[in-house]
C-alpha cells in the first residue's frame, strides 16, 4: 500500500534512497543537498537500510569512493549540488566512462563565483558533455520517482552509465508537497537486486579498471560510451513503462502538456514547469492555444522526439536556468540544443530563448505570460523580436 | 535606484532590501571595531552565542596593535560560517571556495611578497576539505598566518561530522555518536612543519589576542587554533544548549600549558582542553629558501 506524504524533495529522495537500501552511500554536505543525506544518515543509524555510510572528506573523495565501490560490485549512490558536483569532476568523467552505474542526486544550485546558494542549473549544464544520463524533475514526487528509475536504467546491462537525478534547490528541495510514497516491497522489487557483470571483488575472474588507454583502443572505449547512450532511450523507456503501470504514472522522455492543439509552446525544466502549468492553463481560459514541453531526459537528448511533438506549433519559446558563455548569441544550453534539433528536423518556426531564474531569482507567472504573449506576437510576424532575452535582469 | 528592467518586471524582493539598507546604518550606530569592518554587511548571520564573533574582534584588535600597515593586509577565507570573515572586514579580503583559501593564500603571497596574507577559516574548511593543502603550506613554511575556528563540526551546513569531530561526537550525520579518529588541528600543523602553534578558547580573549598578534608578526607559517562556541551545530547535541553553556564548560576544562607537547594536546568530547602557546621556533621561510638555494647556485 502507498502511503500520501508531506515531504520536502530531499525527505522523499532519502526515502527513495532508505527503500532502493543501496550498498554503498558517499557523501559531502553542501547546501541545499544535506538534507538528504542527514535524512539517510538517519536511516543508516536506525539500522533502517544496509548501507555502508561514508562521510568523505571531500566530494572529490565521495565521486571516488562511488567509483570504488561500483567497480567491486556495490549498488552506489551519492547526493551533491553545485561547487560539490564541481569538485568531482575528474571523476565524474572516470564514473562514465568505466561504465559504472552509480545515481547521483543532483539538487541545482548556481554554481561559484559568486558564491550562490540558490537555484539554476549551471551545476548540471556543466555535465552534458560528461557521458551521464540526466533526468530532470519538476517536483518531490518526480525527484522520488526519477530515483527509483534510475536505479534500474543505470545498472540495466544495454546501458551500465551513470545517473544523475536533478531537482531545483530549495524550490524542490525544501518545498514540502504531498507526495505518494509507495510501498517498500514494491519499490524493492521494481529496483531488484544489482548482479554485476564486471566485478572487481570476484576474484576467479580477475580484471583491471582504468588502466593505460593511448591511440589504440580509446577512441574504441568512446565509441562504446556512444553505444550505450544509443541504448539508454528504449531502456528508459521500458523501465519508464515498467514503472507506470506498476505505480500508475505517466513517464516519457519528457511531458507535452495541452500542447496538441496548441499555437505556441514554451520548454521549461524542472520546477519552473510546474509555475508554467498554471500559465498555460491562465491563458487557455482566455482562449489562448498555449502548450508546455517539459523535457525529463535531458542525456540522452530525445531529439526527434521533441521536434515531432514541437512541430505543429508556430513559435517556441524556451526557458533557460543557465548560459552557455560564448555559445551562440550568448544563449542558454537547452535553447541551443532544441534550435538545434528544430532545424534538422526541418521545423523552421521562430524560436527565442529566455534566460531566467539565474541564482534563485524568482520566476513570477506573469513574466512566463509575457513569454507567451511575445511568441503569439512571433507566431504572427514569422520572425521573433529578440532570440536571446535575460528576463528580470538588471541591464 | 533606476533600475531599467528589460521590460520585464522586478521580483519585489530586490526593491525592499534597496530600503532595508537605508535602515541598517540607522539602527546599527557606531561601535569602536567599525572601522575594520564593513558596516553595510551588518548585521552578520552568526548565530546568538557563537564565537566567531569574540574570534573576530580578537583579530581585528590584534591587528590594530600590530602596527601592521593596512593597506598590505589581505584575509582570505573559505567558506563556511567562519568563511564569512573575509566579507566583514574593511580590508583587501577574498572569499575563495570551500577548502582553497590556503593554495590562494600562498598565490597572494607569492604574487606580491609584500603583502601580510591572513587565511581565516574554519576546520572543515581548512583540514577536511582542505587538509591537503594546510599541511603543504605548513611543510613550505609558506609565509602566512592561519586563524582556524575549531567548533569540531561543519556549522554552515547544519552541524555534520568533519575531521575534528571528536569520537563520541553527536552530529546530523553521526546521530548515536561519530567513531572516526579525528584530527588535532595544533598537532598536524606541528607536525607538518608550522614555526607558531598556538591554541585558545574564545574564553580567554585576551591571551588569544595575544597570539593572534605574535602569529601575525611571526615570519613564516603560524597557526592559531581558536575553540569556539557553536551551540546551533555543535553545542546543543552536547547538553550546551546556549553559547554561554560551551564558555562554562571551557571555563572549567581549559587548561594552559604553554609548551606542551602538541601530540598531547589532543581533544576528546568532555575532556580538558589545552590551551597555549605549543611552537614558536625560528625557521626560514620558503621564499628566504628559495632565495638562499639560488644564491648558492648563482654563486659558485
Ligand atoms: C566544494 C564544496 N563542498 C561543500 C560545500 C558546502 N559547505 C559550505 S561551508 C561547509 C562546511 C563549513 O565548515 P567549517 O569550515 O568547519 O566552517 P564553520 O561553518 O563550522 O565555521 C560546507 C560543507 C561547499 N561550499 N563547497
Ligand atoms: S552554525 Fe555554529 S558556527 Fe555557524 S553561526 Fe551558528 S553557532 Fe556560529
Ligand atoms: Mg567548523
Amino acid at each position: 500500500m502507498s502511503t500520501f506524504e508531506a515531504l520536502a524533495g530531499n525527505e522523499a529522495v532519502a526515502t527513495a534512497m532508505r527503500q532502493i537500501d543501496p550498498d554503498v552511500v558517499a557523501a559531502y554536505p553542501i547546501t541545499p543537498q544535506t538534507s538528504t543525506v542527514q535524512k539517510f544518515a538517519d536511516f543508516v543509524a536506525d539500522g533502517l537500510v544496509t548501507t555502508e555510510f561514508v562521510t568523505v572528506e571531500s566530494e572529490h573523495s565521495a565521486m571516488s569512493a562511488c567509483v570504488g565501490a561500483s567497480a567491486a560490485g556495490a549498488r552506489v549512490m551519492t547526493a551533491t549540488a553545485a561547487n560539490g558536483l564541481a569538485l568531482m569532476w575528474e571523476i565524474v568523467y572516470i564514473a562514465a566512462s568505466s561504465r559504472l552505474p552509480i545515481v547521483m542526486s543532483l539538487v541545482n544550485r548556481a554554481l561559484s563565483g559568486p558564491i550562490n546558494i540558490h537555484c539554476d542549473h549551471s551545476d548540471v549544464m556543466g555535465m552534458r558533455d560528461a557521458g551521464w544520463i540526466i533526468l530532470f524533475s519538476e517536483n518531490g514526487q518526480e525527484a522520488y520517482d526519477n530515483l527509483i528509475q534510475a536505479v534500474r536504467i543505470a545498472e540495466h546491462p544495454d546501458v551500465l552509465l551513470p545517473v544523475a537525478v536533478c531537482q531545483d534547490g530549495f524550490i524542490t528541495s525544501h518545498g514540502m508537497e504531498r507526495v505518494e510514497i509507495y510501498d517498500d516491497a514494491d519499490v524493492k522489487a521494481f529496483v531488484g537486486s544489482y548482479q554485476p557483470q564486471w566485478s572487481l571483488l570476484d576474484l576467479q575472474n580477475p580484471m583491471t579498471y582504468g588502466p593505460l588507454d593511448f591511440y589504440d583502443y580509446y577512441y574504441e572505449h568512446k565509441r562504446q560510451q556512444v553505444a550505450a547512450m544509443e541504448k539508454a532511450p528504449e531502456v528508459i523507456l521500458a523501465v519508464a513503462a515498467a514503472f507506470n503501470r506498476q505505480f500508475n504514472r505517466d513517464y516519457g522522455m519528457f511531458e507535452s502538456y495541452r500542447l496538441g492543439d496548441a499555437e505556441v509552446a514554451v520548454v521549461v525544466a524542472n520546477s519552473a514547469a510546474g509555475t508554467a502549468k498554471v500559465v498555460v492553463d491562465q491563458l487557455r481560459e482566455e482562449g489562448l492555444k498555449v502548450g508546455l514541453l517539459k523535457p525529463r531526459v535531458f542525456r540522452p537528448f530525445p531529439a526527434q522526439e521533441m521536434s515531432a511533438a514541437l512541430r505543429h506549433v508556430k513559435a517556441v519559446a524556451v526557458m533557460d536556468r543557465a548560459i552557455s558563455f560564448g555559445a551562440m548569441n550568448n544563449a542558454g544550453p537547452l535553447f541551443l540544443e532544441i534550435a538545434a534539433a528544430l532545424a534538422l528536423h526541418g521545423e523552421r518556426m521562430p524560436i527565442a530563448d529566455y534566460v531566467f531564474g539565474l541564482g534563485g531569482r524568482d520566476i513570477l507567472p506573469g513574466e512566463i505570460e509575457s513569454v507567451y504573449r511575445d511568441m503569439f506576437r512571433a507566431a504572427e510576424s514569422g520572425r521573433v523580436e529578440q532570440m536571446v532575452t535575460y528576463l528580470s535582469v538588471r541591464e | 535606484m533606476k533600475i531599467k528592467m528589460n521590460g520585464y518586471r522586478l521580483d519585489k524582493s530586490m526593491e525592499q532590501s534597496d530600503e532595508a539598507e537605508g535602515l541598517q546604518i540607522e539602527i546599527h550606530g557606531v561601535h569602536p571595531m567599525d572601522g575594520l569592518l564593513r558596516t553595510d554587511r551588518l548585521p552578520h548571520i552568526w548565530c546568538p552565542g557563537c564565537g566567531l564573533g569574540t574570534a573576530l574582534t580578537c583579530f581585528l584588535s590584534a591587528l590594530g596593535k600590530s602596527g601592521l600597515n593596512l593597506d598590505k593586509v589581505a584575509v582570505v577565507s573559505g567558506i563556511g560560517c567562519t568563511g564569512r570573515v573575509a566579507g566583514y572586514v574593511r580590508l583587501d579580503s577574498f572569499h575563495t571556495t570551500h577548502g582553497r583559501a590556503i593554495p590562494f593564500a600562498t598565490g597572494l603571497k607569492l604574487g606580491n611578497p609584500e603583502l601580510k596574507v591572513v587565511v581565516f577559516s574554519g576546520d572543515g574548511d581548512l583540514v577536511t576539505i582542505g587538509g591537503n593543502h594546510f599541511i603543504h603550506a605548513a611543510r613550505r613554511n609558506m609565509d602566512i598566518t592561519v586563524i582556524c575556528v575549531n567548533n569540531f563540526n561543519y556549522g554552515m551546513t547544519g552541524g555534520q561530522a568533519g575531521a575534528t569531530t571528536p569520537i563520541g561526537g553527536v552530529t546530523t550525520t553521526s546521530p548515536y555518536g561519530n567513531y572516526e579518529y579525528p584530527f588535532n588541528v595544533s598537532a598536524l600543523a606541528a607536525a607538518s612543519g608550522a614555526v607558531y602553534v598556538a591554541r585558545w578558547t574564545v574564553l580567554h580573549a585576551r591571551r588569544l589576542e595575544r597570539s593572534i598578534l605574535e602569529a601575525l608578526l611571526k615570519p613564516g607559517f603560524s597557526l592559531v587554533e581558536i575553540i569556539s562556541p557553536c551551540p546551533t551545530g555543535f553545542g546543543r547535541r552536547h547538553k550546551q544548549r546556549e553559547g554561554l553553556d560551551t564558555m562554562r564548560y571551557y571555563h572549567e576544562h581549559g587548561i594552559i600549558r604553554h609548551g606542551a607537547d602538541p601530540r598531547e594536546t589532543d581533544i576528546g568530547l568532555g575532556s580538558v582542553v589545552i590551551e597555549g602557546k605549543f611552537i614558536d621556533i625560528d625557521k626560514p621561510t620558503f621564499l628566504e629558501q628559495r632565495s638562499r638555494r639560488l644564491e648558492q647556485v648563482f654563486s659558485r
